[in-house]
């Protein structure tokens, strides 16, 4: 059961292995969070991240395995995650991603459809049987990570923009639904941040690290806020940006 | 099937969707909580808790995914009687309802918490004080009598008869039944008025050595503390004492109707703020005009008995004032020698720069049986928060540490967010209520948000 402050006790990241989550799950497990589950492709690092989490305070830690690439068994990896309806799930995070490299990607059909599984198809199919479930036992909260790649797509990165896009606009859409239910849904849509997804790029202004990514989380919550921008200036920055005549959007560096 | 309601604390945080029913009488009831909710066979019945007028802060009367059982029909008031002043009354009865049915016979509530707006089981369920508490102890130590359905079936005890169930009852957060209905001891009062003997103090200090020493000398005694820091430093305080005004302390206007029943036209919020209207600098600048207002030092001002009883039913819906994001309260108590810990509680609010709109300072009496009634001898503070600052979290868990290490514990009727890994520290006798539990509750129906997120369910809590 969550707090006051929206603290959860209990927590499923599907995307177990994202540093973003990573840094998150610290926070969470710090503060209240003793039961996780972890769901992710890499079982490896998923145990890693597992013995991480119970060094900093969890103590019932579930790993599940699953690949983002097999639409057909979404609802399966979900039931499995989320458990029976015994157990209350205070959060469910989604935080899978795959950014791809947009100049070499863009020709090939194969790649292009799986980088639209991992970061829109995957998560959007999931977000049915999660919201479910989560309006089901009366309360709950959906954290979404988005970007701001998808706010305006760049031609640097635009497979993974425009599958974020899609993810961010239909997890709105869902967050709409569930007025009313007791249930949240928050799309965080963070700025550059300095992981393993984006090691060798050059930082794009406003670059900010996981753990301010999950404090500003955090603090979203707490204020119940249904879009997370990370860091907040980015929310006026792109204000101005969307409104860029796209010649002079083009010309951007970077 | 009755539809889902979104259901909140009177701090208005952490909502929870649930169905509401409403029980005629005590044959529903039992039926529902007994045979569960025409569950089809075999379907594990859903968890099931009472709700009165929603008046606990926190997450006490909701039940995620449950069945929140309104009591709101077993409003039954029995005769007083005459001699003793006993009432049988139904645990959906408000005090309001109560006063105003009592007033007029002269009597009066045993113990008032901050608004009459609660019913006598929430009362119970709670184990309410009031001003009183040094002398007069809890609620329950006034209850003759109580009955409550379990999901056993109908018990009707005293605490002579089962003083197990009964003291498990007393601040059990409804988790050993629905009260429905119980025998209260009421007083005798000659006037609805109060003599109040007020004083101000720069500092705690002062103010907490004249508790110790005198107030003893009174029936009622609370005090205001302001948390923002000021010229002088820190802990300025308006401490506010009384006793019932007997008929000839009235000016002869008043005497000819020395039992007047409290008002209702009250005062409401005209809208719905969309944000917090507590903020540092409102926060403050209400402090500076409670201390401001209250005289320096005055004695045997005449004050109606509700008004001085009941500050919390002067707005009606002040809990709106914090805006959407609501609002915690947060209560502790800590024994007597532990005074130290109001200091450093304040200084560490002082500190952090968080509004707190209100400080109350108590001095408990003796404790009462309850293993999970709140009040112990000792300092009791009441603080209010708006949910938003950043750190407020952060503050108020250190703050329970402090108030662990120090033999103390916080109120679970105001609670919303306390670490559960602390509800043992502050409450070792925990284990009585599931072994309670355990006869009267054996499938673990009863359950909340409190108890889920606490842990205070659960039927294999230590003894």
């Amino acid at each position: 059961m969550r707090d006051a402050f929206g603290h959860p006790q209990s927590v499923v990241v599907l995307g177990g292995t994202s540093e973003i989550a990573g840094a998150l799950v610290d926070r969470l497990v710090a503060d209240r969070c003793r039961t996780l589950v972890l769901a992710g492709r890499d079982a490896e690092a998923l145990e890693r991240a597992a013995q991480r989490a119970k060094a900093g305070g969890a103590d019932d830690i579930r790993i599940v395995v699953f690949d983002a690439l097999h639409l057909d068994h979404v609802e399966h990896v979900v039931s499995d995650c989320l458990g029976g309806e015994d157990d209350p799930v205070d959060w469910v995070v989604l935080a899978l991603g795959l950014l791809g490299d947009a100049a070499q990607d863009g020709t090939d059909a194969r790649r292009i459809a799986e980088n639209i599984a991992v970061n829109f198809a995957w998560p959007a199919a999931a977000l049915g049987p999660v919201a479910q479930r989560l309006r089901a036992q009366g309360y709950g909260r959906i954290v979404v990570l988005s970007s701001v790649a998808g706010v305006r797509i760049r031609l640097a990165n635009f497979i993974y923009g425009s599958a974020k896009a899609g993810l961010d606009a239909f997890a709105r859409a869902v967050a709409q639904s569930l007025e009313g239910s007791g249930v949240h849904l928050h799309v965080v849509r963070p700025g550059f941040v300095h992981t393993k997804m984006t090691a060798g790029q050059r930082p794009a202004p406003f670059a900010v690290d996981p753990r301010t990514v999950a404090a500003a989380v955090l603090r979203g919550i707490e204020r119940d806020q249904p879009v997370i921008w990370v860091p907040s200036t980015l929310r006026w920055v792109f204000l101005a940006l969307r409104a860029l005549p796209q010649r002079l959007w083009r010309r951007l560096p970077g | 099937m009755s539809p889902q309601r979104l259901l909140s604390g009177w701090g208005r945080t952490a909502p929870s969707a649930s169905r509401v029913v409403v029980p005629d009488d005590l044959g529903e009831l039992t039926r529902l909580l007994v045979n569960g909710d025409g569950a089809p066979g075999g379907m594990a019945a859903p968890p099931m808790i009472a709700r009165g007028l929603g008046r606990s802060y926190g997450d006490a009367a909701q039940c995620a995914a449950g069945v929140v059982i309104d009591t709101s029909r077993l409003d039954a008031i029995g005769a007083i009687h005459a001699q003793t002043g006993s009432v049988e009354v139904g645990g959906g009865v408000s005090l309001d309802a109560l006063i105003r049915v009592a007033i007029p016979s002269g009597w009066f509530i045993p113990v008032s918490p901050g608004t009459r707006q609660v019913t006598v089981g929430g009362a119970i369920a709670a184990d309410v004080h009031g001003k009183n508490h040094h002398g007069h102890g809890s609620f329950c130590r006034h209850v003759a009598s109580l009955t409550l359905v379990t999901p056993v079936g109908i018990r009707t005890i005293d605490p002579e008869s089962d003083p197990e169930l009964f003291w498990a009852t007393a601040g059990g957060m409804g988790l050993t039944g629905v009260v429905v209905a119980a025998t209260l001891r009421l007083r005798r009062v000659d006037t609805t008025w109060v003599e109040v003997d007020t004083e101000r103090f720069g500092d705690l200090d002062g103010l907490m050595s004249t508790m110790r020493a005198t107030d003893h000398l009174y029936p009622y005694s609370v005090a205001w503390v302001d948390c923002n820091p000021h010229h002088g430093g820190l802990g300025r305080s308006v401490m506010t004492r009384g006793d019932h005004a007997p008929a000839d302390a009235l000016s002869p206007r008043f005497r000819a109707r020395p039992l007047a029943l409290p008002g209702t036209a009250r005062l409401r919020v005209p809208f719905r703020p969309p944000v917090s209207l507590v903020g540092r600098s409102t926060a403050r600048a209400f402090n500076e005009l409670w201390f401001r207002k209250a005289p320096r030092r005055e004695f045997g001002a005449l004050v109606p008995l509700t008004t001085f009883l009941h500050p919390l039913d002067a707005v009606a819906d002040w809990n709106l004032l914090y805006g959407p994001g609501g609002f915690v309260q947060y209560q502790f108590v800590v024994p007597p020698d532990q005074g130290d810990v109001v200091h450093t509680a304040i200084s560490m609010m002082a500190a952090s720069r968080v509004p707190s709109t209100m400080a109350v300072l108590k001095r408990f009496g003796r404790g009462d049986p309850g293993p999970l009634s709140f009040p112990m001898e000792g300092w009791t503070l009441a603080l209010d928060f708006p949910v938003g600052p950043a750190g407020l979290p952060a503050l108020l868990d250190r703050l329970d540490e402090l108030v662990a290490a120090a033999g103390g514990r916080v109120y679970l009727a105001k609670d919303a967010r306390l670490r559960p890994e602390l509800v043992d520290v502050m409450y070792p006798r925990i284990g009585e209520l599931a072994a309670v539990r355990r006869k009267v509750d054996p499938r673990g129906i009863l359950r909340s948000d409190l108890s889920r997120r606490l842990g205070i369910d659960r039927h294999d809590c230590a003894p």
